[in-house]
């Protein structure tokens, strides 16, 4: 019994230090690749476009009604305590520094590293990568660097959206449908919003950018067996992105808020 | 042109190639047979880098290629093309444009001496005209003349065939079959096609090898291979596999 448990602990830990060193190796091979291989502008903008314009809708959809519901909520338990004023000032902070970026990463997980994850995993089991290699193109130049290029750009603007709309729906249901008063809402929010929480939202959104992409492109890179293996491909990238950008926003929360302290002061 | 020394290579816990010794001369067609299995197709990716051995050299006219980085590969890469099989033709874009790609990718940047380029390497493979088609609306043949196409529009010294004529009817095979010699006389180049299907194995080759429990168990001509009275090849060649109903 005891020795199952340490073998299951045992090969889960095996599993997943493997899985950091691909993901590390994968980074490695990037960054060289930047370095010394001409970056494919059309590859890279073509890219932009598809992360990019492709993911409006479901960035506009989540950041405004996320931005409208929390302001609903937030004014629902501090007009008990006569702090209605106080609610600009929450959905902002709040939005800039966690909902913006994780769930703007989320839905972009769904959309981009799925879409990432199964096209890649398509040209794998097709020959399409070995047909690229026997042509003298480098995989990591054509396939992977403009998607992590384009991720990296698109995402920080995506946040930057979300953020926006949300603050701007938050802003609308506070003051046209709850009555909360426009000057004091303004105020409260602007006095309690700061540069330092822009800088947060767009380095998370920069760094959620990378663990999606890269994660997408490693599931898709070593995916194997045929269509099973490309049907599980999209769902391993959505659920382990997924899963990564929620650990790790609690660690970044702390560790940035030590560079950029939440508050007003 | 190629020549290979004591390849191995174990793929998980099976030894696929246990000592491979070959020597492919320039200008002639070399048939790899072998059934179902045997590591044809992992020796055939060695020749060009896709795979690389756990023991042995692969020499490209005379530089070992074995070891090499994905980057360092670049130039031999253009002196040897492979047509996979599946045609491993890019779905992302046209017929055109996956025929284009090599030229594209290789700094031509004149329109008209690339589309120009494209259309004689579709007419060397019977498929003038065809630019615009997606690869989802050609046939199996189609596709892998296409491959072949994309394979041959940067005229490689070398071209390696990765199973040609599987899963094609028999005229599309007999069709594949005289592409691959007359592409062979039209452009002097070397060719190495894998296959376990007997008729592409007698019509296209100079030298025939036969790869059984990972090594060369067999090299010769064509005419030897048929007066070979070992049960193995004869039982190969006939299609035995020595069960009863």
């Amino acid at each position: 019994m005891v020795e199952t448990i340490f073998k299951g602990v045992g090969s889960t830990v095996i599993r997943l230090l493997r899985y950091v060193g691909q993901l590390a190796f994968l980074v490695g091979e990037t960054a060289t690749s930047i370095r010394v291989a001409p970056l494919r502008w059309a590859l890279f903008f073509k890219q932009v476009a598809e992360i990019g314009f492709g993911s409006q809708l479901v960035v506009v959809v989540t950041g405004a009604f996320t931005g409208a519901v929390f302001s609903a909520q937030t004014f629902f338990q501090f007009h008990r305590l006569g702090m209605d004023s106080a609610v600009g000032a929450v959905v902002a902070v709040s939005m800039f520094r966690e909902l913006g970026p994780v769930l703007t990463a989320l839905m972009l997980s769904g959309r981009v590293g799925a879409s990432i994850a199964a096209e890649i995993g398509t040209m794998k089991v097709t020959e399409q990568i070995e047909a690229l290699r026997s042509l003298g193109v480098h995989p990591i130049d054509y396939l992977i660097v403009p998607r992590i290029l384009a991720l990296l750009v698109s995402t920080p603007l995506l946040v930057a959206e979300c953020v926006g709309l949300g603050i701007g729906a938050g802003y609308l249901v506070a003051t046209k449908v709850l009555g909360v008063s426009k000057a004091y809402y303004l105020t409260n929010m602007l006095s309690f919003t700061t540069g330092r929480d822009i800088k947060m939202a767009l380095i998370k959104g920069m760094v959620f950018a990378g663990l999606i992409g890269f994660i997408a492109c490693e599931e898709g890179l070593k995916t194997a067996n045929g269509a099973a293996g490309v049907g599980r491909a999209p769902t391993q990238a959505v659920v382990i992105a997924s899963l990564v950008i929620l650990i790790s926003n609690f660690f970044l929360s702390f560790l940035l808020n030590i560079f950029f302290p939440a508050g007003a002061y | 042109m190629i020549d290979v020394f004591d390849l191995h290579k174990t793929l998980g816990t099976q030894e696929v190639l246990c000592g491979i010794n070959l020597r492919i001369t320039r200008g002639h067609t070399y048939v790899i047979l072998g059934r179902s299995g045997s590591g044809k197709s992992v020796l055939l990716k060695h020749l060009v880098g896709l795979f690389q051995p756990d023991v042995g050299r692969v020499l490209i006219d005379g530089e070992n290629i074995a070891g090499l980085k994905e980057r360092q590969l670049g130039p031999i890469r253009k002196k040897v093309g492979i047509l996979f099989q599946s045609g491993a033709l890019f779905d992302s874009m046209n017929v055109g444009e996956n025929i284009a790609f090599p030229l594209r990718e290789a700094g031509l940047k004149d329109e008209n001496a690339i589309q120009t380029r494209v259309a004689e390497a579709l007419e060397m493979v019977d498929l003038t005209g065809e630019e615009e088609k997606t690869p989802d609306n050609l046939s199996g043949g189609m596709r892998k003349r296409v491959g072949l196409a994309r394979t041959i529009v940067s005229r490689p010294a070398c071209i390696l065939y990765d199973e040609p004529t599987t899963g094609l009817d028999p005229i599309a095979t007999d069709s594949i079959n005289h592409l691959i010699r007359r592409l062979q006389k039209r452009l002097n180049a070397t060719s190495v096609v894998v296959t376990h299907d007997m008729k592409t194995a007698f019509h296209t080759a100079d030298r025939i090898a036969f790869l059984h429990e990972g090594r060369i168990y067999f090299e010769g001509t064509t005419e030897e291979l048929r007066a070979s009275t070992d049960p193995i090849l004869v039982n190969f060649i006939e299609g035995r596999s020595g069960e009863s109903d």
